[in-house]
């Protein structure tokens, strides 16, 4: 009896090898990205060949002259270099956030729309734009927007004590986005059809094409103050997928842990759309493929995420600039992308069972 | 760091109600409930459907705060305890849910480290070699790198206990491990309560089955009409005439159910 149970813990060892090579999908995915990033770089109106990138970072690096045209240094650097920083910047943050609120509130389905951040920073935005404030004051406003749409949900969302609190807190952000959604109309029917219009429309579909070094750094920094959190609380975020009351009798102190990583993905999000405007779906979708190659550990789903996102939009944005003759606003992309895909995580039969 | 209680678990209770009250609110479920348990000790709670078992073992697990009285665990009120202290020493094994995200098994038994590991951190080898042990006690390391959504609800029910074992509780608090579980899955669920005893754990726990707290409890509590009808040995308290009054059906009727239940209950050893 004794050495039966011995042997079968043997076994069982021996079948689990302690630290699986779990290096090399993030190798693949490592090269992936890099790839995705040279491409941006050489594709476009005005093509670069990897040659003269190599060239034109190698004299950066040295200081060495690098024998390209003004014109193509102005290309690398001025033009393609904070356009694809933004890529990944942004793609990185929403996807991250939008694994954070997935795990938080427990369904696969919300993204950083759910607390009507996007809404909130959206309105911010065009009531900047209506009143003709310089575009610094604009992000202003779309940050501030954003943080009081989710102060909003999240306070609403704790008066309501009768109802699942998950439940209270996605719906609450549903009315609140449907709310500030009629905010931005109005403007819209308010503002300019000339001058104001045009901008405010584009603003909504979201772009890389208008993003400055000047607008990087003063949001990067804003940015990572959000992934930070979330990078350091990565593994403690699974027990936030548990009910309230499990996680607590596990020692997590519930309500604490999740007002923290909120308020950190509302960062992030917040950032990311007061720097190149509202980009729907790829809070929604990124993680779920994260998830379907690297699994639900938040450990593992939120670097998978980050890489993800990232390269995705880096991905998306290239097409949308180089795909027609005129630049197509990356918002209709990620839809075209993330709406079928969303209908098909609803028809798609649950797992196990 | 903490304010740990620095109890000889020897000689205290592990866990004392002290004239307690329970409910939500305005809405008062029990009244006047006191017991203490001793290290080791396996109690079973008893009582019909809607008599308060889970308002008082959320109470219990300082998940709701009592409306009189108080929570000892090892000699401190519950309320004193930083959350994490008291996981370190109170294991809950909630009813076997389905899960939302596709965690492995060896994912959600490592959530049973949590308060034994640093804030930032995550779990490392030795976490691992102990999530590992939770399995083999139980029987269940094959189980390890499976999917908890898609494994059995009586497999699942074993992985949650597993969690609890890898809170390394000195009391475990199990809300009816049994329900909802076919006759084999609980057999092996009731034989685990009872290694679990043996190996020195105190273990609180709740079913709907006479006969499983017959098999595995050192004292039955009878909880009906929001007080403590009785607490006691077995024999002297789950008795057809108690059981009879608690779940509010005749004598015979008990007498008949449980002289089956106690006939099968006791399967000859040499089983496979």
């Amino acid at each position: 009896m004794t050495t039966c149970v011995k042997e079968a813990r043997q076994a069982s060892a021996a079948l689990c090898p302690p630290a699986p090579a779990i290096w090399l999908p993030w190798a693949v995915a490592g090269v992936l990205l890099a790839a995705v990033v040279v491409a941006a770089f050489a594709l476009g109106k005005f093509p670069m060949a990897p040659a003269d990138l190599l060239r034109a970072v190698l004299a950066r690096s040295t200081g060495a002259a690098s024998g390209l045209s003004p014109a193509q240094e102005t290309v690398v650097w001025n033009i393609r270099l904070p356009r694809i920083a933004a890529g990944l910047l942004v793609g990185a943050g929403l996807a991250a956030a939008g694994a954070a609120y997935q795990g938080m509130f427990r369904n696969p389905l919300v993204s950083p729309d759910i607390l009507g951040v996007s809404a909130g920073a959206g309105l911010g935005a065009v009531l900047g734009i209506y009143l003709g404030l310089p575009l610094a004051v604009v992000q202003a406003l779309a940050f501030i927007g954003g943080l009081l749409a989710v102060g909003t949900v999240v306070g609403v969302a704790g008066l309501v004590r009768r109802h699942d609190p998950v439940l209270v807190l996605v719906l609450a952000g549903i009315a609140v986005g449907a709310l500030l959604g009629a905010g931005i109309s109005l403007i819209k029917i308010l503002a300019d059809p000339t001058t104001q219009l045009p901008s405010i429309t584009f603003w909504l579909l979201g772009g890389l094409n208008a993003v400055t070094t000047a607008d990087l750094a003063v949001t990067a920094p804003v940015m990572l103050a959000g992934l930070v959190p979330m990078a350091l609380l990565r593994w403690r975020m699974n027990l936030l997928s548990l009910a309230d009351e499990e996680a607590q009798a596990l020692g997590i102190s519930v309500v604490r842990l999740r007002l923290l990583l909120v308020a950190a993905a509302t960062l992030t999000t917040a950032a990311a759309v007061s720097l190149t405007g509202i980009i729907g779906w790829i809070g929604l979708v990124v993680p779920h493929v994260a998830r379907l190659l690297v699994g639900p550990n938040f450990a593992r789903l939120l670097p998978a995420s980050l890489l993800l996102g990232g390269g995705f939009l880096v991905a998306t944005d290239t097409l949308a600039r180089t795909a027609a003759s005129i630049e197509l606003p990356l918002g209709i992309l990620t839809a075209l992308v993330g709406a079928p895909f969303f209908l098909f995580l609803l028809a798609r039969p649950g797992r196990g069972e | 760091m903490s304010a740990v209680p620095q109890a000889n678990s020897a000689t205290l209770p592990v866990l004392e109600a002290c004239a307690l009250a329970i409910g939500h609110g305005q809405r008062r479920v029990g009244t006047d409930l006191s017991f203490a348990m001793a290290p080791g000790e396996v109690l079973c709670l008893l009582g019909p459907n809607g008599s308060g078992k889970t308002t008082l073992f959320r109470t219990l697990l300082g998940l709701l705060a009592p409306l009189a009285g108080e929570v000892l665990v090892l000699g401190e009120p519950v309320a004193a305890w930083p959350r994490s202290a008291f996981a370190r020493h109170v294991g809950y094994v909630p009813q076997a849910h389905a899960g939302i995200f596709p965690y492995t098994v060896e994912d959600v038994v490592l959530m049973g480290r949590a308060a034994r590991i640093g804030r930032f951190a995550a779990p490392a080898q030795q976490d691992r070699d102990h999530a590992l042990h939770c399995l083999n006690t139980l029987g269940i390391a094959h189980l390890r790198q499976r999917i908890y959504t898609a494994i059995s609800g009586g497999e699942r029910q074993l992985v949650l206990i597993a969690r609890a074992l890898a809170q390394e509780p000195v009391l475990l608090v199990m809300d009816e491990p049994t329900a909802s579980l076919d006759f084999g899955n609980q057999i092996r669920v009731l034989e685990h309560i009872a290694q679990l005893r043996q190996q020195g754990m105190a273990v609180l726990l709740s079913t709907h089955q006479p006969d499983h707290a017959l098999r595995v409890a050192d004292r039955i509590a009878l909880l009906g009409g929001g007080r403590l009808m009785a607490i006691g040995t077995p024999a002297s308290t789950a008795t057809p005439e108690r059981l009879a009054a608690l779940y509010g059906v005749s004598k015979r009727a008990v007498a008949t159910s449980l002289g089956t239940a106690i006939a099968t209950s006791h399967p000859p050893e040499t089983t496979p």
